[in-house]
């Protein structure tokens, strides 16, 4: 019988410390009036320490993570976290107060003008921005600079294309950055070339969104083409940098025509993704959106950095202080262990890996889009006697994180599967005979799928439940 | 390469399986000419021993180390137990992502869940998020929410919120249909102007945007402006930069307000040079659905056993798209975590020691500075760890540059945001100071001054 952790507060006993702190030493009484201050906090916890260590080993068990096994989770590169960018970020050298003068603090400011290097000479952009705290506030960042521009220009326009096979934090992001949203249909190859694009292109046309490569895995090859259409129509070509990795070293956006890109420090740049964030979500601009770029933003001036504050064509502050340092440091290392030996390989690999698994899956599995792909593959659920869920939750039981499910939304029961180039051929087999396995069960036994996972901590989860009656926090006294 | 484990042979063995014979025929999809770009401008590959000594050169060309520093303006160091790192370096912590399975993730939704409650407690608030980004970015949020749920265009911002959150909550609305407004502080007691938020809120307010302690150190009557904005059917919001004051003031819940958005570095998370922190939101339950950022709710399996998911997701992005009520996606869940277990460590009691240590050597500061010739506490009481002063003489750069020269990092100069501010100096205190390091700085202001 596996036993659940109980929750903080119910662990908690009237008395416990879990903490050696003094009392302050100071003489002076306080100076605040009565009618402003508080009590303790009612049913805050109150554990020892030895219970807290133990509450979180045992949260910790119940997780799976990229340190425990493969986590082929499409379009979210789950590559390794290397362990010795941790204790690089957690070094005590490197953490000032990010109010601290700038003298004192060269050494971080270089790191981030180092990543920034790194970045523009990977992509070929003509600069970045830092300050993004994850890709969709990066995609936001780089709307505001589209609309900038294009309003010095005289004109904001009103319109932001986005194919329908994008992640939903595109027409999100272009929505705050006060665009109307138009979906583009991808063509039967599920890419945008000329020919999608060309109907949509009307002179109200700010920018196209596009993934590359696009959340199908496939390279969106008419690039030159359809950025060439757009800049002759005055608009902009902003292009997600999620898919990065399947480019790295291998391809530079910046020669292609593309004005704006973000990426994902925590995808590609091999940063931990923490259970959803931390990430960070630079954003690289061509030259003529130089000017435009958040502030506050590091400089070189000699062998020293500096900051500069204030620039009025600038979009302005994204983000307090400087963005996800530590981020930024755990980036910059990965970069500098792989050098440029090795960076080209990421991509090379990571594009091997998910071939060798389309390859190997293609026969089992429906393959909507046949396209050549990069990164992923996409398949889908047709023609089998279970559902995507179902077979995802039964590689739980095999002691596999599912891959994606049901993204992108033009796929029917999407399944989509990418490895990263952090794999290796062992692991890709033995996840290749379980999806066989799995599919073996499906067709001979397909209730065991509908009732996986039977081996987890807890079995599946009634997410109706959760969101017809909301339970968002423990209440004393609310119990179960 | 040690990140990169396929051999030379797999990838031979591979490469015949899908029948290619070289991997870069995979990239031929790629438009030709551009492929495979010269990196020889990059530098070369480090192995991992030169890479930890190129990274302990970054450190050994930082050299703030070995100061006292009073640096504050909404990043403070305060202690971490040892615990807090130990436990949230785990990899089972640190390597997942969202926890989409939930089956698999118990251990992070739980864990986000308690924070939730934490947050919620110390707010006094109905329900809190999963996190939001920082403070700054948690503040321009609050002012979306405000104007979606009321539908209302306006936006009062108090005069002393951070210039930085003011500076992130105009670039996040500069293309919407949403007017800004600044409501002026009185001079006299630092405060929310009552005279000018009166006369500013009127039928077109969604809410007044109040940051309590605020920019100068004050603590605001929160149930003053809550009552003013409710007078007007405006929502009162309060931002905290130093969420260390939850665990000491009353809470913003209990003064009336609507809505608590802010920063909670304080609670665990290193200094950083400024990120990743950790912002918070927590609301009154009739703002639950308009609500920006991930939620962790409770529900069972199929046994009935209690478990955790992630919920309420059609407010989202990935379902709502361009409806959604924030493009956020990720967030700062890791952060949140950590936040959780500094939380559950110091308990109720040590956090109270804590949050009120640092109010206590605010004050002893305050008391000490008052009878120095050269500068004056610009506000005597009502502040809670942060102390502004005036320099008599010289600027609050000047003086802080002479400080730094002693080894002191003094505080922040009110003129890196307003240039108008000469002689404006705010000194942040927690419960890592002591008698002894607040009378050096006394003394130092004391000969300097």
């Amino acid at each position: 019988m596996n036993r659940l952790p109980k929750l903080i507060f119910e662990l908690s006993r009237e008395g416990k410390v879990g903490v050696g702190l003094n009392e302050a030493d100071v003489p002076a009484g306080p100076a605040v009036d009565e009618g402003l201050l508080r009590g303790p906090v009612a049913d805050f916890p109150q554990v020892s320490e030895v219970e807290v260590v133990r509450h979180y080993m045992a949260l910790a068990a119940l997780n799976y993570s990229v340190d425990k096994g493969f986590y082929p989770l499409g379009s979210c590169t789950m590559k390794y976290n290397p362990k010795v960018n941790e204790k690089l970020a957690a070094a005590d050298e490197l953490q000032a107060h990010p109010y601290t003068p700038h003298d004192l603090v060269q050494g971080n400011l270089e790191i981030m003008a180092r990543l920034e290097d790194w970045l523009k000479e990977l992509t070929g952009m003509a600069g970045f921005t830092l300050a993004p705290a994850a890709g969709a506030h990066g995609e936001f960042t780089g709307m505001l600079m589209v609309r900038r521009c294009l309003q010095e220009k005289g004109d904001a326009r009103k319109v932001v294309l986005i194919p329908d096979s994008a992640h939903g934090t595109n027409p999100a992001s272009a929505h705050f950055a006060g665009y109307e949203v138009r979906e583009i249909a991808s063509s039967a190859r599920g890419t945008i070339g000329a020919a999608e694009l060309r109907p949509h292109l009307t002179p109200d046309v700010a920018a196209l969104m596009m993934t590359n490569p696009n959340t199908l895995g496939i390279f969106e090859s008419d690039i030159v083409a359809v950025a060439e259409a757009l800049h002759a129509n005055g608009s902009l070509l902003y292009m997600d940098g999620a898919n990065l990795n399947a480019l790295l070293g291998a391809v530079r956006p910046g020669d292609l025509g593309v004005d704006v890109m973000h990426i994902n420090l925590h995808k590609t740049f091999a940063t931990p993704h923490g259970g959803g964030g931390p990430g960070s979500g630079p954003v690289g601009v061509a030259a003529r959106l130089l000017p435009y770029l958040p502030v506050p933003r590091v400089r070189r001036a000699g062998d020293r950095c500096e900051v500069v504050y204030d620039d009025p064509r600038s979009i302005g502050r994204v983000k307090n202080f400087y963005g996800q340092f530590l981020v930024m440091v755990r980036a910059l290392a990965y970069l500098m262990a792989l050098g440029r030996e090795h960076v080209g390989r990421v991509a090379e690999d990571a594009v091997l890996n998910a071939n060798y698994v389309r390859k190997k899956l293609e026969g089992l599995l429906d393959l909507p889009y046949p396209a050549p792909t990069l990164h992923e593959a996409v398949f889908s659920d047709a023609g089998l006697p279970v559902k995507t869920l179902d077979i995802a939750k039964r590689l739980l039981d095999y002691g596999f994180h599912p891959f994606t499910i049901y993204f992108p939304l033009i796929v029917h029961g999407a399944m989509m599967i990418e490895p990263t180039e952090s794999e290796s051929k062992e692991t890709l087999d033995d996840f290749i005979a379980v999806m066989e396995a799995i599919l073996r069960e499906a067709k001979e036994d397909p209730e065991r799928l509908r009732q996986a996972p039977t081996s987890t901590p807890v079995r599946r989860l009634d997410e109706t439940l959760a969101a017809r009656k909301p339970v968002l926090r423990w209440r004393k006294g609310e119990g179960r | 390469m040690r990140y990169l484990p396929l051999t030379h042979a797999e990838r031979e063995e591979m490469k015949r399986a899908i029948g290619i014979a070289d991997v870069r025929e995979l990239f031929t999809c790629i438009p030709g000419g551009s492929c495979f770009p010269p990196l020889d401008r990059l530098p070369r590959a480090l192995s991992e021993p030169e890479l930890t000594a190129a990274f302990r050169e970054f450190g050994r060309r930082n050299a703030f180390a070995g100061h006292l520093s009073f640096l504050g303006a909404g990043a403070t160091a305060h202690f971490i137990p040892e615990v807090v790192s130990y436990l949230s370096a785990k990899g089972e912590f640190v390597t997942p992502y969202t926890p989409y399975q939930p089956e698999v993730s118990q251990g992070s939704l739980q864990a986000i869940f308690e924070y939730q409650t934490m947050m919620a407690m110390l707010t006094g608030l109905d329900v809190a998020n999963a996190s939001l980004y920082d403070g700054a970015t948690a503040a321009a949020e609050a002012a979306l929410l405000s104007v979606r749920r009321s539908g209302r265009p306006r936006v009062l911002l108090a005069g002393a919120l951070h210039p930085e959150y003011a500076a992130v909550v105009r670039t996040y609305v500069q293309n919407l249909p949403i007017e800004l407004d600044v409501v002026a502080v009185d001079a006299g007691s630092g405060r929310v102007d009552a005279a000018d938020l009166e006369a500013k809120l009127d039928e077109r307010v969604a809410a007044v945007l109040f940051q309590s302690p605020n920019f100068l150190g004050v603590v605001e009557d929160g149930g003053t402006i809550a009552a003013a904005a409710h007078g007007r059917k405006a929502y009162a919001v309060q931002v905290v930069a130093e969420a260390m004051s939850l665990a000491y003031l009353r809470s913003p819940g209990e003064a009336g307000v609507d809505m608590a958005v802010g920063e909670a570095q304080s609670f665990g998370l290193p200094l950083g040079f400024g990120g990743p922190y950790l912002g918070f939101m927590a609301v009154r339950e009739e703002f639950l659905r308009q609500m920006p950022g991930r939620l962790v709710g409770q529900t069972q399996d199929l046994d009935g056993k209690r478990g955790y998911v992630l919920t309420l997701s059609t407010r989202e992005q990935h379902i709502k798209r361009e409806k959604a009520t924030s493009n956020i996606c990720s967030n700062e869940a890791w952060c949140a975590l950590r936040a959780g277990m500094y939380l559950a460590a110091m308990g109720r009691d040590g956090l109270a020691r804590a949050a009120r240590a640092c109010h206590l050597n605010a004050a002893y500061f305050a008391a000490g500075a008052s009878r120095l010739k050269g500068v004056r506490v610009v506000y005597a009481r009502n502040f809670y760890n942060e102390v502004l002063i005036e320099t008599r003489q010289g600027s609050a750069a000047e003086l802080a540059a002479a400080l730094k020269g002693k080894g002191i990092l003094a505080g922040v100069p009110l003129s890196w945001f307003d240039p108008a501010q000469k002689n404006r100096l705010l000194l942040a205190f927690s419960e890592l100071h002591d008698r002894a390091a607040i009378d050096r700085l006394l003394a130092a202001m004391g000969e300097r001054a």
